[in-house]
């Protein structure tokens, strides 16, 4: 088993808190994981990826190579498409809808979806509404995160038991709002996937 | 025991705690920060009494670790590449004391430049210090190098360095961790007059260091971080660096690479285990992250022996990061098809924080410096090194950590009015406060503005060294207490800060402006840790 995922989105929108669930949900699953990250100056509403690698044998390289991507996980519209050049040819993109727009010259959003759909293997939802019909806008990347679900290789109970383990200190109310989240994404990417 | 997932960095500190360390110091600095972050974090290393703390500059982080080395016990000093630069005399002098604890200098090199100002490689200063270098490959390894490191600074008595880079630092992976070490007693040196670099005993202990290279070759040779693969096609032989080894594995996915290998990850580079491929093989190929350091080696002057290929032959690119598809297509493989950036996809540079101080800073600068125009404001490291972007397009110079008050001072002197210096509160301390003496000394016509955010901005929200004192300083190197302005920069108050500004720039002479509002972040940051007390409470 081996998945090389892109995670992309802007420098504040959290897509480290889904690379922490996702390797802890693969540590525990006795996968190996490698996770390379973007601190420093990009972060500052720049725009960010993480390449997060899975795999039952020792993982060399700390970037995935050009080409070899099994998915990009973006929770940015724009940003998924940044990083077509990693991806391979039967991978996934998995991205949220909702534009961040923090630059003057931010794509026509008519236009940028349209690139969207001309993608072969797409999910493209607004992980925003979602989370907001479930209670709460902050839970918006675990939507992300159960929209990926189908394609990490990884148990689905083993995402839930993680987001159990990081959201637990916060309180029965939050981990059970996640879980659901997680199971909202999860549907709309099962009815949208073919 | 259970293998943790750990960056880089975070590596490096678990194995110092592990390792017996009594002090660490550090000014924060991408992609080192997290190592010192993570000991001052750290309950076990708070247990333990461990020493961590943020030090004005990376020469005062060096020193104090170089005092705890000689009070006989273990330190480390943690900086990124540009830092080594600040220490490099600290640096450079203590190979000639040695060591007595053992001390590490973890320096962190950001090729490709994410967030730093050049890519210089910082083991050209380990060889220039003539001291052991280590460059690991990957987490585990880093973890390993330190306990290592710390006794071979103890073996020979002399400073070891750690090298990483970007990658490795903010990469995490699992790390299996090593038994605990107490931390050593207080012990003086035997010899006291080993650390007085007086020109007679310096001499000395130069020819000690000279004397001491054969066991440091011998070290490299043995210590197990350096290995030779053979392989059965001898056409080209493989030198891989540290983390490019990483990227040479990656390219053959059942890890069967053809060729004869050398890895090194431990300097000075194994001379025994290079000969063996040199001599084997009809052609070298050295892959290394950062300058072509082993390659200039091979090749020497002249380059008139075997062909050797890398970033010098174009191989390899001159300059930036290394890549598996880089290592790559260096090595023969076929470059794969990728798919195209659509055309729509736009740039997204980092920006100011919404809400940020610096933003009504430099919209009150850039409105005073109207009538005089563009090309007068010297400015300096940190987030508001972002006020050069649009739509501020409001500084003129990023060179050093320092250098914005002493460029604007140089520039006074030509006869440039007005002269602008725009500093941080966390980067004058740093290193602007003895600029700003000479300015003070010369009466030169300059205004300052330092940025007092409270906080080192751009690498996290650490405490600032100037935190509280800032006018005191100024007051003491002899600033004119009447051109000490203390400004609140939000726009509502635009109108007032623009007049103060627009008079100081008048004046003929040192004036130092302070626009001080709390960092967005930390303030933030403060709020939600207070609403947290409250609901536990």
């Amino acid at each position: 088993m081996k998945k090389d995922i892109i995670l992309a989105g802007v420098g504040g929108q959290g897509i480290l808190s889904i690379a922490a669930i996702i390797g802890y949900a693969a540590v525990e699953t006795g996968l190996y994981l490698k996770q390379a990250e973007v601190h420093g100056m990009s972060q500052r509403g720049g725009d960010v990826q993480s390449n997060l690698r899975l795999s039952d044998k020792p993982i060399a390289s700390d970037l995935i190579p050009h080409g070899k991507a099994d998915m990009i996980l973006s929770v940015e519209p724009m940003e998924c498409l940044r990083y077509l050049p990693f991806l391979s040819k039967d991978g996934w993109v998995v991205t949220n809808t909702k534009p961040f727009i923090n630059i003057p010259n931010y794509p026509d959003e008519k236009q940028l979806m349209e690139e969207i759909d001309k993608l072969p293997r797409h999910i493209a939802l607004d992980a925003e509404s979602i989370a907001t019909e479930l209670g709460t806008v902050k839970a918006a990347n675990m939507v992300m995160l159960g929209a990926a679900s189908p394609f990490l290789g990884l148990e689905y109970e083993k995402l839930r038991d993680a987001i159990s383990f990081f959201f637990g200190r916060k309180g029965e109310e939050l981990v059970k709002l996640n879980h659901n989240a997680l199971e909202a994404g999860r549907q709309f990417a099962e009815k949208n996937m073919n | 025991m259970q293998k943790q997932l750990l960056l880089g960095d975070e590596a490096i500190a678990q194995a110092a705690i592990d390792a017996g360390l009594s002090g660490i110091y550090a000014y924060p600095g991408t992609p080192s920060t997290e190592i010192t972050q993570y000991v001052i974090s750290s309950k076990e290393a708070k247990e333990k009494n461990i020493v961590a703390t943020w030090t004005a500059n990376e020469k005062t982080s060096a020193e104090a670790a170089l005092g705890m080395s000689y009070a006989g016990k273990r330190a480390m000093v943690c900086m990124k590449h540009v830092g080594l630069n600040v220490a490099a005399d600290v640096f450079i002098n203590s190979s000639i004391t040695g060591a007595n604890g053992g001390i590490i200098f973890v320096v962190a090199d950001d090729p490709s430049m994410h967030s730093s100002q050049n890519e210089q490689d910082s083991r050209f200063y380990g060889k220039f210090a003539m001291i052991p270098i280590l460059e690991p490959c990957d987490q585990q390894e880093a973890y390993d190098m330190v306990h290592y490191g710390f006794e071979l600074s103890e073996k020979f008595r002399i400073p070891v360095m750690l090298r990483i880079t970007t990658r490795l630092a903010h990469s995490r992976a699992g790390v299996a961790r090593k038994t605990s070490r107490e931390q050593n007693l207080v012990k003086l040196p035997e010899n006291l007059k080993q650390f007085i670099l007086l020109p007679a005993i310096a001499r000395k202990q130069y020819k000690d260091l000279l004397n001491n290279q054969p066991h440091f070759e011998a070290a490299a040779e043995t210590s197990g971080f350096n290995t030779f693969t053979d392989g059965k096609d001898k056409s080209m032989g493989i030198i891989a660096c540290g983390l490019a080894y990483n990227y040479l594995l990656e390219n053959y996915s059942d890890r069967n690479i053809p060729y004869p290998v050398v890895k090194v990850s431990h300097y000075p580079a194994p001379e025994k285990m290079i000969e063996k491929l040199y001599d084997e093989c009809e052609s070298v190929m050295v892959l290394e992250e950062g300058y072509p350091i082993v390659e200039e080696l091979l090749r020497g002057l002249l380059n008139k022996g075997k062909t050797i290929r890398g970033r010098l032959d174009g191989s390899i690119p001159r300059d930036g990061e290394l890549n598996p598809v880089i290592v790559g297509s260096a090595l023969g493989f076929e470059a794969p098809q990728l798919q195209e950036i659509p055309a729509l996809v736009a740039n997204r540079p980092p920006s100011l924080c919404k809400g940020c101080s610096h933003i009504d800073s430099y919209n009150a600068i850039n409105e005073a410096l109207e009538k005089y125009g563009k090309g007068r404001v010297f400015a300096d490291i940190g987030c508001y090194t972002l006020g050069a972007l649009a739509p501020y397009d409001a500084i003129n110079t990023c060179v050093d950590m320092g250098a914005s008050i002493t460029m604007a001072k140089g520039a006074a002197d030509a006869g440039l009015r007005p002269a602008v210096a725009v500093i941080g509160d966390s980067t004058f301390t740093h290193s602007g406060i003895t600029g700003l003496l000479d300015a003070v000394n010369d009466n030169s016509s300059i205004t300052v503005f330092i940025l007092d955010n409270a906080t080192t901005g751009m690498t996290g929200g650490q405490p600032s060294s100037a935190f509280g004192k800032i006018e005191d300083i100024c007051r003491g190197i002899g600033v004119k207490e009447e051109h000490i302005r203390v400004l609140k920069p939000l726009p509502k108050k635009h109108e007032e800060n623009l007049a103060v500004i627009k008079e100081e720039l008048e004046y003929e002479g040192v004036s130092v402006i302070i626009p001080r509002r709390e960092c967005i972040q930390t303030l933030n940051k403060r709020m939600r840790d207070k609403f947290k007390e409250k609901a536990k409470a």
